[in-house]
């Protein structure tokens, strides 16, 4: 971290203006939306390490069929930490990131409308992340519920899951809260002659995003709200012996759960609407489809929320609506890789690393969405609930999706916010590695899913060993190339060569156009005039 | 309106929204109670019951019910003739034995089918045949059984016919 401050002392020094503070009371007091954004990104980069090394031994558990390292309990919290920690430490937040560094300069604005309400929505994250991980130290462990912490189970963990549950409730304001400074920021703060549809994709999916997260999140809240007075102020909202229905979580949960989805998603599809036509040298094609699209996706994920839980006994008219509602989530879906495809068709492609994360993007997320597809159709989603299918399905769409499309606007705008260039070649080393052993992990956990592996369980049948012990070691390859990732950064901060003005030709948008590179600690004082 | 006084305007707004779907996640619980009521629709709440999902509804085999007695003094009838079931589908009839000996007796019933390779698909849960019987002097019995017709029986049979015969176990309770 102190390698970006360096970046920004520069600046600072040729501004000469900001806080008065120095060293770390500088990051604890910042209300700059850059400064803010690059403590998103790198407390976010802390937990995706951790979630990884969870992940890691996960798998490591999963070579061998029997208990080798771990009792089947504390793989259960390893399960679902690694599950919550990559949702609400990693995925979300480095998107939160991506939004404060870029939404204010891709709009116009000096920054974002409420910098010190931004400022306490990232140092609400650390203490959150804290009592997420302190919960591994509380007696019985973290809880091992699943990262759905669905009831009845969570009536039985220790005091780790009253840390959670707070931990969740925190996570939860920190959302919230950054979601209505970006609303304002969009709404309220654009430079004149930025009109609502001239603003760049990554901001309109970030306007939406941001709508979703103000209503869902509480509703969260109000789910993990729930669970807490059933444990401990007697109330059963779902204690079966209280009158009380467990299933009631499920509906509640996934109310918040499924916009969830494309509360992670969607960032990441702005992210590639950006790179994909800079590589291409068009514009997007298709700009106003591709809001349509995403509106229609962003209301649509309120009505389905009941495919994550077919098999709970529903009546099958019920099952019928929310399979019709989730396949036509395909429609607006398909509509967005059409048109990314399309941006591509006869441009004069180039595929440096962000291009690459994107092509990579296009390909296993359109994957992840075809086994959601296949999913949603209840026959088959009664076949496959619960198996390593699913396992692979959202993999294929929160790590090839979300996280390669972070990976592409990382990448991409490094230059941007460092004002020096990554090295090419280890970058293009980072896509294959990454995208070869995710494959590796993931694409055999649809045969294994297929074959009737059961996600979360800490053993398994002898005929499973073969394609575990390739998700295992792909799985390790893909947790040591992250580490080559985090020097490439490094490296690049350091002593990366200075980046070109533009150093990507088709990229069009204000912080690309109208702001030196790297971009000024305080950008668009006086906002740009935009035609 | 200044800029700022808009934004804090849109940040009420947006909070109201927050704090209103808080509420709204509570207020899924007596709504979910309600809908599941109206529609009948919790499982949770129903008994649970076994159903027979192996019934062969396509088709309807006809069960003729036969008794004969042999140097007994009983009278034995089944109390229906005959009964329509489809394979597969669990059926109870019942008999009526009578004892008109002033003394008791004890009998033992032996089942045959008509035709004979039905007996095969001819599955008998629960029958009176399968223990003796001793009846009191003048004494008057239901007994029932209960049995299942293979699904697998061929399709040429539409017809069973029953029939049990009740012999006499000598030197239980009875004279001869």
């Amino acid at each position: 971290m102190s390698a970006v401050a360096d970046t920004h002392g520069h600046a600072h020094d040729a501004h000469g203006h900001h806080g008065g503070y120095s060293g770390i009371m500088r990051w604890i007091t910042t209300t700059n939306h850059k400064d803010i954004g690059t403590m998103y990104l790198w407390f976010s980069f802390v937990m995706f390490s951790i979630g990884g090394l969870m992940a890691v031994m996960i798998r490591m558990e999963l070579f061998s069929p029997g208990l080798q390292f771990f009792n089947p309990e504390f793989f259960n919290q390893l399960t679902t930490m690694h599950g919550l920690i990559m949702v609400f430490g990693a995925i979300m937040p480095v998107f939160v990131g991506f939004a404060n560094w870029l939404i204010p300069m891709q709009i116009g604005a000096p920054d974002m409308a409420f910098a010190r309400l931004n400022n306490w929505s990232f140092w609400l994250l650390p203490f959150a992340a804290s009592l997420l991980v302190l919960s591994f130290f509380m007696p019985g462990g973290a809880p091992g519920v699943g990262w759905t912490m669905y009831a009845p189970l969570t009536a039985q963990m220790g005091m780790g899951m009253d840390f959670t549950i707070f931990a969740i409730h925190i996570l939860g304001m920190s959302s919230i809260l950054g979601s209505i400074n970006i609303i304002t920021t969009i709404l309220n703060m654009r430079a004149p002659g930025m009109t609502l549809m001239k603003m760049p994709l990554f901001c309109w999916t970030w306007l939406i995003t941001a709508y979703l997260l103000v209503a869902v999140m509480p509703v969260l809240a109000g789910a993990v709200t729930m669970t807490l007075t059933d444990r401990h102020f007697g109330t059963t909202f779902f204690n079966a012996a209280g009158g009380g229905d467990p299933v009631l979580y499920q509906h509640i949960f996934w109310f918040f759960g499924h916009p969830e989805v494309y509360i992670i998603a969607l960032p990441g599809f702005g992210v590639i609407s950006q790179v994909i036509p800079a590589f291409s040298r068009k514009p997007l094609f298709g700009y106003a489809s591709m809001v349509y699209a995403t509106s229609a996706i962003a209301i649509l994920s309120f009505i389905v929320w009941a495919h994550h839980m077919y098999t709970v006994g529903m009546p099958v008219t019920g099952q019928l609506f929310f399979m019709y509602a989730t396949t036509l989530i395909a429609v607006p879906t398909g509509v967005k890789v059409f048109n990314w495809v399309t941006t591509m068709w006869k441009g004069s492609l180039t595929f440096e690393t962000p291009m690459l994360f994107a092509c990579g993007f296009l390909f296993m997320f359109t994957l992840g969405g075809f086994t959601g597809l296949v999913l949603a159709l209840v026959p088959v989603d009664i076949q496959l609930q619960d198996t390593y299918y699913v396992v692979a399905h959202f993999h294929y769409v929160m790590v090839a999706g979300a996280l390669f499309a972070a990976f592409a606007g990382i990448y991409f705008w490094l230059p941007k916010w460092t004002g020096k260039m990554y090295n090419e070649t280890l970058g293009k080393i980072h896509f294959w590695l990454t995208m070869i052993f995710f494959n590796m992990i993931f694409f055999v956990q649809h045969f294994l899913g297929l074959a009737g592996m059961p996600r979360r369980i800490p053993d398994y049948n002898l005929m499973f060993e073969t394609w575990n012990k390739i998700s295992s070691l792909g799985a390790f390859g893909m947790g040591l190339a992250q580490l080559l990732f985090l020097y490439i950064v490094v490296s690049c901060i350091r002593n990366g060569k200075p980046a070109a003005q533009l150093p990507w030709e088709g990229a069009d948008s204000l912080e690309w156009t109208h702001l030196p590179t790297p971009a000024p600690y305080h950008s668009f004082e006086t906002p740009p005039v935009v035609k | 309106m200044s800029l700022e006084q808009q934004n804090r305007r849109l940040f009420t707004r947006l909070a109201i929204v927050a704090v209103a779907m808080f509420g709204f996640g509570f207020a899924l619980v007596p709504f979910y109670n309600q809908l599941c009521a109206a529609l009948g629709i919790n499982s949770v709440e129903r008994a649970e019951s076994a159903v027979n999902t192996q019934v062969d509804r396509s088709r309807t085999v006809v069960i003729e019910l036969d008794s004969n007695t042999h140097n007994l003094p009983w009278r034995f009838r089944p109390l229906v003739s005959h009964v329509s079931v489809h394979p597969g589908e669990l059926t109870t009839v019942e008999y009526e034995v009578v004892n008109v000996r002033a003394a008791p007796v004890t009998g033992q019933a032996v089942p045959s089918y008509g035709p004979q390779y039905a007996a095969e698909y001819f599955k008998k849960v629960e029958c009176f045949c399968f223990t003796q019987q001793t009846l009191a002097a003048g004494e008057v019995r239901r007994m029932p059984v209960t049995f299942v017709v293979d699904p697998k029986l061929p399709k040429s049979i539409s017809s069973i016919a029953l029939s049990y015969t009740f012999f006499e176990v000598a030197g239980r309770g009875g004279q001869s």
